[in-house]
Order: structure tokens, then sequence, then C-alpha cells
């Protein structure tokens, strides 16, 4: 065991900070396959008009409603610059009242159940939620304890399930992307 | 209570139950004036009366031993301690016909909230305790007391928080819902003008109940349940839990399985570390930082995932052993990440420590004294960088540790700054580490089945180094094997209350480096 109470390092500095002369230019990756049917399925839900009001951009509020913090952890993944989704016209934002999308993780808990109420009911029309993770898709396992009330559909009208414990990104970028995508077509028709 | 000087080294005396008048027993004594549970490891337990448990108490608030758990059975509590000056850790137990025990909290206010908890719970009261306000309870159950003589609801009450008094005060309420993707709780500030003259925490939002679920478990699914307690420590959770379940079971997990656990619990810590250091860069308005870190911090998760087959490593870690042998083409790859991030450290700490803007706002921010760390033995990074030198992987030292060379890093600053340098250090430790684990991988099953039927009941105890610091469980299997009782202290139950301590003083703008710095868990906390 050592203590190092010293905060200046003896190694050779750089003249200058490189920082982005280490990353290379390749690191962003192609989006993953949109699934036809979910696209379809959303499809019917949207209303034309909100179509055509939002375009190909949306603004997403996530709510952990019980979640244990592994689907947050895949959340924050999506913003690094392998995913990058803020290319897609998707991106996070910290008021609901901006937002058109609700993300909902984790089982949701008796204590949590009037918050996730209100931010659902802050956000304008039109908006969609998607629950994101096992535990908001099915209650996972945890909908059977005194302390939850269930899964995210017991509480909020849920539009579109990522399920996973937790989702891989790809899979969290593959259904938000179905959820723009649903949007792009209902425009073209 | 008086303030007693730290203590010595033990002496003669001290092995002595009878202590000489006006010196303490040490807590080890005191177990062992009371009754020894049978079949209780790797450290003893023992009920005492309640006289031995105040003066536990007494000795916990002179200083000097630590408090690692305090929590409820449905007939008593129980205390779980660390002996600094012997090495030595013990349960107590006190059984409360009554449905009342005397107050940890009143003399040790680490132990208030844990009691908060506790009546919550199972509806025990701890006797003149200073805060008697519900914890984790906000009267949106159906029952009170669920884990104890349970009883309907009778709904929400408002909550009282701490008065603050003086001119021109102001209150900003926070949560739970947060502004970014973060774990809910709500802060209560308030200010003068823009300094933090109180913050005050009210969690339990994400409570779900997992130690009522894990009562009746079979084995199987509680390590599925421990392995969701805290999704981003799902390993080091697993990990304690398999070690409590081995001990109450009296088996032994191979090596090459502990060898694997530490390999998982150290891929976990670089990763969280690296998002830790780059999310509170990001907060000081540095988000070169952020990207470059979760780079790193990515391609650590995508060997981690070649090696495991699950980006977190989730229900990988098992009583008995682990899951999966990663391959060797899959060893080589992390081995490759940890080169290429370990050769990129010395570049990450030079930007950090040369960039004006980024130290004007870290040095110095929201100090943690070294006298609250070691009051509340505050555990992990947060302690480490007030100086408190703990790490189960040393000071309660489980496999394979011992046959590993790493060193622990201490700061006496406590500020966010040496939170950051802490972590920036204990990456390169695990770093090390892991290619020690993978160079050193021994030979021989990976996993050794526990018997499900006709076993000797047992209890187990394990203390687990994870990246917030030292998880502790504890279990009780019944006779068929099955989880009786399970308990789990999330190092954060020490930590939280020292953040409304660090924010004192500072600025509300501050405080997302501070809580950035901490980094609690929620979910582990609120169980």
């Amino acid at each position: 065991m050592t203590s190092d109470p010293s905060r200046a390092s003896s190694s050779p500095r750089p003249r200058r900070p490189t920082l982005f002369g280490l990353i290379g230019s390749d690191l962003t990756e192609p989006p993953p396959p949109v699934e036809e049917a979910i696209v379809r399925d959303l499809c019917l839900r949207v209303e034309e008009g909100a179509r055509y009001r939002l375009g190909r951009s949306l603004a997403l509020r996530l709510v952990d409603a019980g979640s244990c913090n592994g689907c947050e952890l895949e959340l924050h993944a999506l913003q690094n610059p392998f995913y990058d989704l803020e290319r897609f016209g998707l991106r996070f934002v910290a008021s609901p009242r901006h937002a058109d999308v609700l993300l909902v993780s984790g089982t949701v808990t008796r204590n949590m159940r009037e918050a996730l109420e209100r931010t659902y009911h802050a956000i304008p029309d039109p908006k969609w939620v998607v629950a994101v993770g096992d535990c908001a898709v099915t209650g996972g396992l945890f909908s059977e304890s005194y302390a939850c009330v269930g899964p995210a559909r017991a509480v909020v009208p849920v539009d579109l399930t990522i399920p996973g414990c937790p989702p891989r990104p790809q899979a969290l970028l593959a259904g938000l992307l179905a959820l723009l995508e649903s949007m792009g077509k209902a425009r073209r028709a | 209570m008086p303030n007693s000087s730290p203590r010595g080294l033990p002496d003669a005396s001290q092995d002595s139950d009878a202590s000489p008048p006006g010196t303490r027993p040490s807590l080890p004594e005191l177990l062992r004036r009371g009754d020894p549970a049978e079949r209780h490891r790797p450290w003893p337990r023992a009920t005492v009366d309640a006289s031995l448990w105040l003066t536990a108490s007494e000795v916990l608030a002179a200083g000097g031993s630590s408090l690692l758990a305090l929590w409820g059975e449905p007939s008593g509590v129980q205390l779980s301690f660390h002996d600094a000056a012997t090495g030595e850790a013990g349960v107590m137990s006190l059984s409360c016909p009554e449905g009342r025990f005397p107050s940890v909290g009143g003399r040790h206010p680490p132990a208030l909230r844990l009691e908060r908890a506790i009546h919550d719970l199972f509806g025990l009261t701890a006797e003149e305790s200073p805060d008697s306000r519900p914890w984790l309870d906000h009267g949106a159950w159906e029952i009170r007391f669920p884990l104890g003589k349970a009883s309907p609801s009778s709904g929400p009450t408002a909550y009282p928080f701490l008065p603050a008094q003086g001119e021109e005060l102001h209150q900003v309420p926070v949560g739970p819902v947060h502004a970014g993707i973060i774990e809910p709780g709500h802060f209560r500030f308030t200010a003068a003008g823009e300094t933090v003259v109180r913050l005050e925490e009210r969690l339990g939002y994400v409570h779900r109940g997992v130690e009522g679920l894990l009562r009746g478990a079979e084995v199987e699914h509680a390590a599925q349940l421990a392995a969701r307690i805290s999704g981003d420590t799902t390993a080091a959770y697993s990990s304690a839990f398999a070690q409590a379940v081995e001990a109450a079971a009296d088996v032994e997990a191979p090596p090459l399985a502990h060898w694997l656990r530490a390999l998982c619990v150290e891929i976990e810590r670089v990763a969280n570390h690296l998002g830790d250091i780059g999310a509170i860069c990001n907060d000081a308005a540095f988000a070169r930082m952020h990207a470059f870190c979760a780079i790193f911090r990515e391609k650590m998760l995508r060997a981690a995932d070649g090696c495991f087959g699950h980006r977190l490593m989730m229900d990988q870690i098992v009583p008995g052993g682990i899951r999966t042998v990663p391959s060797g083409e899959a060893l080589r790859r992390l081995r490759g990440i940890s080169e290429e991030i370990a050769g990129s450290l010395p570049e990450i700490l030079h930007v950090y420590e040369t960039t004006p803007s980024l130290q004007d706002r870290v040095v110095g921010t929201g100090v943690l004294p070294r006298a609250l760390a070691s009051q509340y033995a505050c555990g992990g990074v947060v302690g480490r960088a007030s100086g408190r030198l703990f790490d189960a992987r040393c000071h309660l030292a489980y496999p394979p540790y011992a046959s590993l060379r790493f060193s622990v890093p201490v700061r006496e600053e406590g500020d966010v700054d040496a939170r950051i340098s802490i972590r920036l250090r204990e990456i390169e430790q695990s770093l090390g580490l892991i290619q020690q684990i993978s160079d050193g991988l021994p030979e021989g099953p990976a996993s050794r089945p526990l018997r499900q039927e006709r076993v000797v009941p047992g209890e187990g105890v394990a203390l687990v180094e994870g990246f917030r610091g030292d998880i502790f469980a504890w279990v009780r299997l019944d006779e068929r094997a099955r989880v009786e009782r399970c308990h789990f202290r999330d190092p954060s139950w020490f930590q939280w209350p020292l953040l409304e301590a660090a924010i004192h003083g500072n600025i509300i703008a501050d405080f997302p480096l501070c809580n950035k710095s901490f980094n609690c868990s929620y979910s582990g906390h609120d169980l």
C-alpha cells in the first residue's frame, strides 16, 4: 500500500495536450437495421399532423422509475462517439416540457409512481412513451414486490418496448430509429 | 460523548474480557461476552443483551472501529463492525421482543438512516433516536412494516425537512426526476445567495423491496436479484452474494472462479471510473475529456462482452463459481485494450492537471473532512480521497487478492480533485490487476455445484470492494439451501450523508461536480 499525496508526476510531459490526436476518425458506426413490423405499427399510432410538425427529430426525456441503473448506463453509451445519437436527430433534453418522447426504465416503484405520472403529463402532445429494458417492459423480477406497481404500461400508455437486461446500445438505437422512421414514412405517404 | 484519543495497538490487557476501569472494551471483546452463534462464517456472530449493545454503540462513537452494517430481522436487529486495531470483524445480534432497541444512531450518527430504514421495513423502534422520521417508506406502499408485522398503510404524510433559519435564505427543491439520465432522488437545498447553507437528501424513490423478494428465494433466483441491486456494480454485488452464500453453505469456490470474479470486478471498476472522470469533467464544461473517457469505457465494455457475453457481466458470477470462462482470444483483446488505456493514462492526467479552467473548478471544491470520512467508515474513492485508508481487498482480504500485486492510493485533501485523481490511480492499479489475472489464471473447474437438499442451515457474510467501496452481504440459508434472510448494505449508505457535509459552503453551481465526484448509488441504497 502506498500513500501518494504528491500531485506532480515525474513522467516526461508532452508539449501540448493532444487528446484529440489519439482518437481515430473511424469510431462512429453505421446505424443498426430497423424492423419493418415495428415501423408499421408505430405509423398507425402517429397522427399525420404530428409527423409533419416533428419532422425527423425527436427530443427524449428519461425517467428512471425503479431501475437498477443498468439501462441508464447503456442510454449514456448512446451518446458516446461509437453510437453518436445526435447524428440521427435524437437528443436527450433536461425538461419534459421540451420532450417528444418519454423513456421509462425500471419496474415502476410505488414511490416513483406520482413522479412518473407528473412527468408524463408535463410533456406536450403529441408524445410517445418507450419502455426501456425488461423491468419497464414486463416488470422484470420485481413486479411482485409490495414496493412496486409493475411495468411502465401499468402507469402510462406505452407505444414501443425495447427489451433486454439491459438492452444493448444497438438495440436501443434500433428502437429509437424505428420511431423516427415511422414519422418519415408517414410524411412521404 | 467524550472524545477519545485514537486507538493504539492492542496490548495484553485487551485480550482479557475484564477491561480495566476507564478503558473501553473493544468490539471483538464485547462480542466474546455474547452468546456465540454456530455456523456463522467467516466472522463470528453472537447474541448480546441490551447493555452490551449499548456499550457497542459507545465504542463505535468513540472512534477507531467501523460500523459496517446495521439491519433488521423480524425478531431483532443485527450490527456488523470492523475493528481497525485488531483487523477483526464480527456480527452482533440483539433480540427485540418488545419491538424496540437502544438507538445506535443517538451516539453514532452514521447509524441514523439505517435505523430509520429498520423502522420502515420491520417496525422496530430505535429508542431515544434523535431522528424518527421515515426514510424508505413514503406512505405510498399499501402496507407498513412489510418485512415485520405488516399492517395497512395510512397513506402519505408531509415529510418535515430539517429547518434552516436566517435572513434571505431560499430553498431550491431538486428531484426526484433529475435533468439528466440519472437515478431518482430528492435534494432540498437551502441557499444564501449562491452559497449552500444546508443540503438535505430524501431518498427511497427506487426502493423495490429487494430484501422482501429475497425471503425464501432459491439461491439461483436470489443471485439474479442480487445482480440487479445496482446494475452499475453488478459484478461486485454478485461476487458479494456468492461469497456470502458459499460461506453459509461452507463450500469453497474453485480458484479459477475467484480469479475470474476478480477480473470481472476490476473491469467494472475501470469502466465505471472512466465514466465518472469523464462525467465530472463534463460538468466543468470540459467535454473533450468526457468523449475521450467514453471511448475507452465503451472499448472496455466491448472487451467484457467478448469475455463474458454481457457488456456489464451481469449474472456471470454465481454462488459456486462463475458461468463463463473467457476464450484465449477474448482475453488477448482485453489485454490489448488494457494496455491501450494504460498507455493513455499519463496523457489524460497531463491534460487534466494542466487545464486551468478544469483545475479552477475542482481544486478545493466539495471538501470532505478526514474526521467525517473516518467517523462514517466511508469506503471507496470518497473515503480514500479524504485520508481513510481502507480497502476490503487488503484489510479483509479475500481470494485472489493476496496473490496479486496492487497498491491502494490515498489522498488527504478530500476535494473533487482528490476524488478524480484517486480514480485515475485506481484505474492504473486495476489495469495492472487485469493483466496479472489474465496472465495467471489457474487451471481447473470454474464452478462447484452447491448442495440443494438436506444441508445444515448456516449463515455467511462477505465484504467485497466494488468501484464505490465495500459492499456488505449477509445471508442465512435454510435446510433446503434456500435464502431465509439476506441483507445488503451499499457503500453509499455511508457516503450520501457526507455529500451533505461536503457541499456546505459551496455554491449550488458546484453541486453537480460534488455529486458526480461522490457518485453514490440510488438503487443500491434504496434497495
